[in-house]
């Protein structure tokens, strides 16, 4: 394959190409590497299969989730200079590579090659395939881009409805699944994911296309650049922005919305049982529980698009107000209102889990705004550090917080009381740190808008 | 293709390859929908407990 093919001037869209072909591009890559949140699908089959711990098979995915935030913010200027094109198929052949070498791994029970291949090499495709088509959406959709940006972050969440049932199936059909699962067909498993999801993320590189440097949607002009406004004309780069306050404070509020997101979504399903245990038989709560968690799932894929795109219209400033003030005021209606009202109990978790699905989808959006466009695919690879940090925060409170009330002997509800505040404290100084973003110092801005052979290799 | 090769400045929006579009979202959209279809199904046990 000639390296012209991944240039960013082969992939300029010509005349009569429509913008509306690039979320599916998008989407063809993050509704594959999401399959990564189904991964406990194959956890039971491997520690029965293998024989191994809960905790060295839940192994691949802390790694790739590490990995993810780490090559992000490694990558995150080379995805930029490079282009999408090359990025998502660097990403496409990270992720399934991680794949056969895990079905490898499983077929010759070297375990390490499964940890290797899924969590090192995979979770380096993540990280590039999550940041691969932001900066390009951006520029297709300048009068929406969190819309544009919501649609891809969406797929991210979507991508695990996908796997679960269709990788429980796969389980099933090669007897992977009860008390003896047959390692081979978890291996089996690990190769066709490997197979298909090349052929699915292969659109996403064929497909993408970026605009021409001076293009712009049809009766569309960029708004006169005002004093004092938030959204910026000028260009930050990527190494000049980690130089900001804004940065950081950004950085405090993804970190600090994520972590109060993951509180309710990492522990849902007991989470649903201690509170509404009851009376009721043990088969229809653990249903329920289920129930609860496909509703937060649904929640959190929908909320990355409505709540992304409402902030094209209402401004990436207020939208994170509503993100954080409000989120910590349900998570108090929770704390207060305990199990008294399933309604009030649901409608507050599933708002609370489409606020912590909008702030990923959102913050490309924010970074633009604060930044421009230049290096805005680096900054927020650099920025989803926030990501990985609050992954390792919010289970360590929730669960460390609730082992102990429940090593105290608290029943129901209560053991989540402690938890929830620390929540709604986290979510409150993510609210001061989004009050305190203000536009960018005029000194960190690049000396002149990029020129076409500078921001040309961005797009 | 380079991009002296193009319209500058043109909207290239409003006139899509019809073909192309449908096939491009089909490809996302199917997979999609069956993720979608099997989560909705687990929602009726959560108001049946």
């Amino acid at each position: 394959m000639a390296a012209g093919f991944l240039d960013r001037s082969r992939i300029v869209a010509p005349p009569g190409w429509s913008r509306w072909l690039v979320p599916p591009a998008a989407l063809s890559i993050h509704l594959a590497i999401g399959q990564v949140y189904a991964w406990s699908v194959f956890k039971t089959p491997l520690e029965k299969g293998l024989g191994i711990s809960g905790v060295a098979s839940a192994l691949p995915f802390t790694l790739g989730i590490v990995m993810l935030g780490l090559s992000a913010a490694l990558f995150g200027t080379k995805v930029d200079t490079n282009g999408p094109r090359w990025a998502m198929l660097v990403a496409t052949v990270c992720f399934c590579t991680g794949f056969l070498i895990a079905a490898l791994g499983v077929y010759t029970r070297q375990y390490w090659l499964v940890v290797l291949g899924y969590g090192v090499i995979g979770g380096i495709g993540l990280g590039i395939g999550y940041i691969s088509p932001v900066s390009t959406l951006i520029k297709w959709f300048p009068d929406r881009p969190g819309m544009a940006t919501g649609i891809a972050i969406m797929g991210f969440g979507g991508g695990a409805l996908i796997a679960s049932p269709w990788s429980t199936s796969m389980l099933q059909a090669f007897g992977a699944t009860g008390d003896d699962p047959n390692p081979n067909g978890i291996a089996q498993a690990f190769l066709i994911h490997g197979i298909v999801y090349a052929v699915f993320m292969s659109v996403g590189w064929l497909l993408i296309r970026v605009p021409a440097d001076d293009w712009k949607p049809a009766g569309w002009t960029p708004k006169e650049q005002r004093v004092g406004s938030m959204i910026s004309a000028a260009h930050v780069s990527a190494r000049n922005a980690l130089k900001t306050p804004q940065f950081w404070l950004l950085w405090v509020v993804l970190c600090f919305n994520v972590t109060a997101g993951i509180g309710i979504l990492e522990r849902a399903a007991p989470i649903y049982v201690d509170f509404f245990r009851g009376a009721s038989p043990a088969a229809a709560v653990a249903a329920a529980a289920a129930g609860f968690v496909a509703i937060l799932s649904l929640a959190n894929m929908s909320g990355r698009f409505i709540w992304s795109s409402a902030s094209d219209v209402i401004g990436r400033k207020n939208i994170y107000r509503l993100y954080l003030g409000a989120g910590a005021l349900l998570y108090l209606t929770i704390t207060l209102m305990t199990n008294s009202n399933k309604v009030v109990f649901l409608i507050c978790s599933m708002l609370i889990i489409s606020f912590y699905g909008a702030g990923f989808a959102t913050i490309p959006a924010y970074l633009r705004d604060l930044f421009g466009t230049y290096q805005v695919g680096a900054i927020h690879g650099r920025l989803l550090t926030a990501w990985s940090t609050a992954g390792v925060l919010g289970p360590v409170i929730v669960n460390a917080i609730a082992d102990a009330r429940i090593g105290q002997g608290v029943e129901g509800p209560g053991r989540y009381t402690p938890a929830f505040m620390v929540m709604i404290v986290l979510l409150v100084i993510g609210f001061v740190a989004n009050e305190l973003v203000r536009p960018v110092n005029d000194r960190w801005h690049e000396p002149s808008a990029p020129t076409k052979g500078k921001a040309g290799a961005q797009a | 293709m380079s991009s002296a090769e193009n319209t500058a400045g043109q909207d290239t929006t409003g006139r899509p390859p019809v073909l192309l579009m449908v096939l491009a979202w089909l490809w996302v959209l199917v997979p999609f929908t069956y993720g979608l279809w099997q989560l909705l199904l687990k929602i009726p046990a959560l108001f049946g407990s």
